[in-house]
């Protein structure tokens, strides 16, 4: 146990290095909040309220897109396929940790830094400029707390599966573009899942991409209550568990494939 | 006209918030035709140097003229009259076949089509490029890699060669073959070579005259034959005695520094073999280690400083 | 750069060569395209969904805001393609690959950006395009031989003002390559606002995006022109007749950043 806390740790670490960086995406997250706000203020303007969104809703709805972006952190992961093809990932295997554990505890410790460091000064940014709507109870405040960690674990073990396609493709890249892709449009972050067409929105919000991003910010809305919020985090707890599992019996089929063909 | 004109010559950089003086008011003087060698220990001074003969750096003060230009004013034309070769960064392209890269850079120095041709035939003649034409770059080994380099820098007929470093990382065969060719484009063709380099041996080999330089400073600047002559063939026998001894007495061989237990032997194969000295220094005192050191820029720079050769005229 | 034919087909032979170099990547190739259709895609269908609410956005229909998507698209995409792997062009002054550019008797910006022309960026271009015939089918506008000749000339500047833009941020690179993704924020961030009518936006991000970095008239002014719409922000309709300065100024800004940046390289060191 206590080895994966090293790893969590070293993985906050890791990030923590690159403070210029971590500005930078603070900035360029304040930036895009400040735009997609307008956009999407624009059609909640003038009426009550849109899949159950009002005002306040939308903009808040917004800026803590832009605070678990990191979370989610649907663009750009390519560590572990960069391990894969470079063979070191033989290395990994060979160590006394779980592969997958290691690699979990690293990006939990990765999502701490993110969204503290480059998460949180957007949100602060817009809570003092456009007030928020933010809730007071605490126990609310507890419930987001899960579910997002809950949310860092989806999106852990999504990425995860989706690297291993290099065990198989050489040129992997266009495949986790591609799931990139899907993910942003499908996690809500371009569009809050409860604005899009009843029958639409009802498939996309079974699929687990809702549940790193959309899902989380629904909780601090307050659009969970009682029996539905254990529903919700269950729902995370249901994929998590099911991407994770997935991604071992993948894993344990690229290592074999490694090992018979020698790499 | 001189090729290359240096005078007074300053680089400074600012690392954090101290200045570092990285070249310190260096003169000299190179002529059309001459291949000369630019020699010096790490962080003494060459590569900058280097920057800003090419124009990539532009000089704290000083006086540099390299063809009759400034090169940090008039940057692109000098580049159409100097060919450079690093020995870390490549002219090629990394992906295309080694035929493609030379296409690419006959369109970037607009060489006409049949004189490129008829350069690139010579070149790929005497560099035994033939086979390699094909293959991509990233499937070249070092020395087939340094030779496609020497192609690129060279297929702009350019009047003036720097090379910084070009042999680094060869193995013998391969640095011999680049030697054999630098001096016969140098005879043959008049293309006046600055080389700077680590290996006292491809100076010894090339070049007639060698700057040395250290802390930003010229040191020496005159024939390699007088200084090939203190250190040539001279080597050191290191031992590690079973215990501290005076020096040790030797025939043929002298003892330039101890240390504790250890001694530096200094020896000239002419006077004794190594295997003849281990045994007159066993007869002596018991020995335990030894290991034999060739002579290189350190030594030869130290050797300045302890006053052993005149400083730079 | 004394021979603008001569420039072009130096040109032309290094932007074929990066060709043939990514050419080797047949899926990647093939993915990148999908892909950048696709992102493409999500964008507009963004349009869409907020268009299934609301019969007008801002004043504008759906027909109206897919002319300035449309334009503003295939302006980006053909920035894209060109300049777009400007953003990686740190890479080479931290592996001092910069220097071999700086032996060579072109100038610096001249040769990176010839070092490719990204034509997997179609992929966005066929999906803005599409959008944009949408457009032309069915906004409110009687198509002149004139009004043709803007929309055209409008897809030029456009290009031209985000290439300014791209130049400009890339060049951040020079002086520090940690903090240079604050480029991004108007790159990127430039292409998604030019895509709506600015009235949507609050006073000072109008005017920023009217003078600062305007890519405002990327689109938006322009098409203001061309559809004969009212400017409901300075009263000003005819301003999008302007474009053509400002992308010649911006163009013009960008060479200048970079060149301070190159100064600023040779001057320090690295």
């Amino acid at each position: 146990m206590r080895a994966y806390w090293e790893l969590a740790v070293s993985g906050y670490r890791r990030y923590a290095t690159y403070r210029g960086a971590t500005l930078a995406g603070a900035f360029t997250n304040s930036v895009f909040g400040l735009m997609r706000g307008y956009v999407l203020l624009a059609i909640v303007a003038g009426r009550p309220r849109v899949g159950g969104y009002d005002a306040a809703d939308t903009l808040t709805y917004v800026w803590l897109v832009q605070g678990l972006l990191m979370v989610a952190y649907l663009w750009g992961w390519n560590d572990l396929a960069l391990r894969i093809i470079s063979g070191d990932v033989v290395v990994d295997l060979g160590r006394p940790v779980d592969l997958q554990g290691a690699w979990l505890a690293a990006d939990l410790g990765r999502a701490a830094y993110h969204t503290i460091f480059r998460g949180l000064p957007p949100v602060m940014l817009a809570e003092l400029l456009f007030r928020l709507d933010l809730p007071t109870d605490p126990l609310l405040w507890l419930a987001f707390a899960v579910s997002v960690a809950l949310a860092a674990v989806v999106s852990f073990s999504a990425r995860f599966l989706v690297n291993l396609c290099a065990f198989w493709l050489l040129d992997y890249r266009g495949i986790l573009s591609m799931s990139s892709l899907i993910g942003t449009f499908l996690s809500g972050s371009v569009v809050p899942l409860p604005f899009l067409p009843g029958g639409v929105r009802a498939v996309v919000e079974v699929l687990p991409f809702s549940a790193m991003l959309q899902l989380p910010i629904d909780v601090l809305l307050g659009k969970h209550r009682g029996l539905d919020l254990a529903g919700a985090l269950l729902f995370q707890l249901t994929w998590a568990l099911a991407l994770l599992g997935l991604g071992r019996l993948v894993l344990a089929a690229g290592v074999r494939r490694l090992v018979v063909q020698g790499g | 006209m001189s090729t290359i004109e240096v005078a007074g010559l300053r680089r400074t950089f600012r690392v954090r918030r101290a200045t570092v003086t990285a070249v310190d008011g260096i003169d000299f003087t190179v002529e059309a035709g001459e291949m000369v060698g630019y020699i010096g220990p790490n962080g003494a001074g060459k590569s900058t140097t280097i920057k800003m003969l090419t124009g990539i750096l532009v000089p704290t003060s000083g006086r540099i003229r390299v063809a009759g230009l400034e090169p940090a004013r008039r940057r692109t034309e000098l580049a159409r009259r100097i060919g450079v070769v690093f020995g870390n960064r490549s002219l090629l392209w990394w992906d295309l076949p080694l035929r493609q890269s030379f296409d690419l850079l006959r369109h970037l120095y607009r060489v006409p089509a049949p004189e490129h041709r008829r350069r690139l035939a010579e070149l790929a003649d005497v560099l035994e490029l033939g086979p390699l034409f094909d293959r991509p770059v990233r499937q070249l080994s070092l020395g087939q890699r340094m030779r496609g380099e020497l192609t690129a820098a060279l297929l702009h007929a350019p009047e003036l060669l720097f090379l910084d470093e070009p042999t680094v990382g060869l193995d013998i065969v391969s640095r011999a073959r680049v030697r054999e060719f630098l001096l016969r484009l140098n005879r043959e063709r008049g293309v006046t070579v600055l080389l700077t380099t680590h290996d006292l041996a491809d100076i010894e080999r090339l070049c007639p005259r060698m700057l040395i330089i250290d802390h930003g400073r010229v040191l020496y600047d005159g024939g390699t034959a007088e200084i090939a002559a203190r250190f040539g063939g001279t080597r050191t026998l290191v031992v590690d005695l079973a215990e501290s001894r005076p020096p040790l007495q030797l025939t043929g061989a002298s003892v330039v520094r101890t240390d504790g237990p250890r001694q530096w032997i200094r020896f000239r194969p002419a006077d004794a073999t190594a295997a003849q000295l281990v045994a007159a220094v066993s007869e002596q005192a018991p020995l335990v280690d030894l290991a034999i050191e060739e002579p290189d820029i350190e030594e030869v720079v130290r050797r300045i400083y302890t006053g052993e050769l005149t400083e730079a005229g | 750069m004394a021979d603008p034919l001569a420039a072009l087909e130096t040109y032309a032979h290094l932007a074929a060569a990066s060709i043939r170099s990514r050419a080797q990547y047949r899926l990647s190739f093939a993915l990148d395209f999908v892909g950048t259709f696709v992102s493409a895609l999500t964008d507009f269908v963004a349009i869409l969904v907020l268009f299934s609410h609301l019969p007008v956005l801002g004043g504008w229909t759906l027909p109206e805001v897919s002319l300035l998507y449309g334009v503003a698209g295939i302006s980006f995409a053909l920035t894209d393609m060109l300049v777009g792997h400007l953003d990686g062009f740190g890479e080479l002054i931290r592996t001092g690959t910069f220097d071999v550019l700086l032996v060579r008797p072109h100038g610096s910006l001249f040769q990176v950006v010839a070092s490719e022309l990204a034509i997997r960026r179609l992929g966005k271009l066929s999906q803005a395009a599409a959008v944009l015939l949408y457009a032309v089918a069915n906004a409110p506008v009687a198509w002149s031989a004139p009004k043709v000749a803007l929309l055209l000339l409008t897809l030029g500047t456009g290009t031209a003002i985000y290439a300014g833009i791209w130049v400009a941020g890339a060049a951040i690179a020079f002086w520090t390559t940690e903090i240079r993704e604050v480029a991004n924020a108007f790159t990127y961030g430039g292409s998604y606002l030019a895509s709506y009518p600015i009235n949507l936006f609050g006073v000072w991000l109008r005017r920023f995006l009217a003078f600062v970095v305007p890519a405002a008239f990327v689109a938006y002014y322009p098409c203001v022109v061309i559809l004969g719409k009212p400017d409901p922000v300075a009263g000003l309709p005819w301003l999008g007749l302007l474009a053509p300065v400002v992308a010649l100024a911006t163009l013009a800004a960008g060479r200048l950043v970079w060149q301070l940046g190159v100064r600023h390289y040779r001057s320090t060191g690295s």
